[in-house]
């Protein structure tokens, strides 16, 4: 019997603990982790294959983190069945662990397209440290040359960006016609392209992987993958970096409704009382779109995390809202994209561009009625976070919209009510 | 808990703190040193922001909820409980730029090394952070704040 339990020991689990100990420093905390380290930061695991970062830095608390916040931790268990009407979970071993408040942050699991040669040694899913370890072996074990990640979106991008560290060979072969089609327009996204081409890394757009294919005299082992226009690409492994889907499977059976994801309200709480979701597992609020929906990313779910903490112990808080937000440091290009950065129909909206071809520079807003809804920045990022402040707080920028991308733009550009709504002096 | 705080009537412009944070954290601490043999040059965490007749000095403000603490993707980025600055280990960061990306200051940026980030320290190490001392007019003040 525990007065809280939580699924899941990553982003939203960790931040959870934390905000629960905020109000309640005595109730009992049970955390239920599949992992034996869960406090490591995910975002990481690229650093970790390009030899920049080792267990010890990727750790975002200390070891004695369960300890200090007295949590029972029950790591390296699975939860396998819950019932909401009697509130239990019970783990693979039998074991029945009781709530009072339950936190479903289960994270998502790596999306692998059906296709023949899955089983070939040399097909790796791209989400986890044990997911890095494996691929560093294999690697170093080996001597791999030469690799296909399957998905230019972060993962993939970033994964590319470890494996040339390592002297691979790498494609990338990206269903969209543009790599990081998710969080890019065709211009930042032909700049991030032509500095990775330029690196000796192949891209191939618009085509999936087929199937797997084996080696001539080992076809048990990867020796390529074959795409949906018929050519073939010869490689020593196949890394499959497409994205994750929400890991619902302990719902189904309940009364907690689902769409692609956990449905939440903006206090993290399930459709069934008692009972909260976050992270990748949920739907949340984008303040851009107005709506809920999947949002995989590490800073989020720990907000939501925090959210759901405070609402399972009382505290009663709002989730403002998140929307898709990336920053990307890879291949030497700072990128930061937030919201509708390249919008199908602009008929309702005006696009700000700006871009300095002997820098590199390339920014871009997004406006509707005068409110930013999207923003890319390449390799001038420093002051990008303003431009986030003024979307999130859908503040109308109409009086000064001609100033936003010029160079001199700085906070001493903002009309004064607005600084003083920053505090930013006295 | 201490806070810098900008006076904007008093600022000139004049960039004397920008200066002096650079030299503060610089491997030689002097001026003449760090400018010209230094490479890369030390950079200031400050930003003396200007349109004119506007100007004031901007750096990290050690925000009560803040978003560069909690969209950390490493845990470099915390809140020392003791004096309530928001700390950056570079130890830990990775240089993902997320702190940059909600920083609503624009306080964070690439340190030297363009592979990590660096902000305001507070110059906990000094009786006065060297800001507020190399201001020759008073535009910066560091004290006591209730949050």
């Amino acid at each position: 019997m525990s007065k809280y339990v939580i699924i899941g020991g990553c982003a939203a689990g960790i931040s959870a603990v934390e905000a629960i100990r905020e109000v309640d420093q005595v109730g009992t905390i049970t955390v239920i982790s599949e992992e034996p380290c869960p406090q490591y930061s995910r975002p990481m695991i690229s650093d970790f294959v390009g030899g920049k970062a080792y267990l010890e830095k990727m750790k975002t608390r200390d070891d004695k983190f369960w300890t200090k916040q007295s949590v029972e931790a029950l790591t390296g268990q699975r939860a396998v069945k819950l019932d909401t009407v009697k509130k239990f979970v019970t783990l693979e071993n039998g074991t029945k662990v009781t709530y009072e408040k339950l936190l479903i942050a289960t994270g998502g699991k790596p999306f692998v397209p059906k296709i023949d040669g899955l089983d070939k040694d040399g097909v790796f899913t791209f989400t986890s440290l044990s997911d890095a370890e494996r691929l560093v072996s294999k690697i170093e074990a080996m001597q791999l040359k030469k690799a296909v990640v399957v998905g230019a979106g972060l993962i993939g991008i970033s994964l590319t960006e470890a494996l040339v560290k390592r002297g691979l060979q790498v494609t990338l072969v990206e269903l969209q016609d543009k790599i990081l089609s998710l969080i890019l327009d065709p211009v930042a996204s032909d700049l991030v392209a032509n500095t990775i081409r330029s690196l000796g890394v192949e891209i191939i757009t618009g085509q999936s992987v087929k199937n797997v294919l084996g080696k001539p005299e080992t076809p048990n082992v990867v020796g390529g993958v074959l795409l949906t226009n018929g050519c073939q690409v010869l490689c020593d492994c196949v890394i499959f970096a497409i994205g994750v889907i929400p890991r619902t499977e302990l719902v189904v059976g309940t009364d907690i409704k689902t769409n692609r994801g956990i449905i939440v309200d903006n206090y993290m709480q399930t459709t069934v009382p008692d009972v909260y979701a976050s992270g990748d597992v949920a739907e949340v609020y984008d303040f851009v779109l107005n709506q809920n929906r999947l949002l995989p990313l590490w800073p989020l779910a720990v907000l939501e995390g925090k959210v759901a903490g405070y609402n399972m112990a009382g505290k009663k808080t709002e989730y403002s809202g998140g929307t898709n937000m990336s920053s990307l440091k890879y291949f030497g290009i700072p990128i930061v994209s937030i919201g509708l950065t390249n919008p199908k129909d602009v008929s309702s909206l005006e696009v700000l561009s700006a871009q300095s071809a002997e820098e590199n520079v390339y920014k871009k807003l997004v406006l509707k009625d005068n409110v930013i809804v999207g923003m890319i920045f390449v390799n001038d990022i420093e002051k990008a976070g303003i431009f986030f402040y003024l979307m999130k707080n859908k503040i109308n920028v109409q009086n000064f919209k001609h100033v936003l991308l010029s160079k001199t733009f700085s906070l001493a550009t903002l009309p004064e009510a607005i600084r003083k709504e920053m505090k930013i002096s006295e | 808990m201490k806070r810098i705080i900008a006076k904007q009537e008093h600022c000139m412009g004049c960039g004397l703190c920008e200066v002096g944070c650079a030299v503060q954290h610089s491997k030689s601490k002097d001026p003449i040193k760090a400018y010209n043999h230094e490479y890369p040059k030390p950079i200031s965490r400050i930003r003396l922001e200007l349109n004119k007749p506007v100007s004031f000095a901007i750096q990290c403000r050690h925000c009560e909820n803040a978003p560069c603490v909690v969209a950390c993707l490493t845990g470099a980025m915390t809140r020392d409980e003791e004096t309530g600055f928001v700390k950056h280990n570079p130890e830990k960061c990775m240089g993902c730029w997320t702190c940059i990306m909600v920083c609503p200051y624009g306080a964070i940026k690439a340190d030297v090394s363009g592979k990590i980030v660096a902000k305001c320290d507070a110059c906990t190490e000094l009786s006065v952070p060297v800001c507020v001392a190399s201001c020759p007019n008073g535009a910066l003040e560091c004290k006591e704040v209730t949050s």
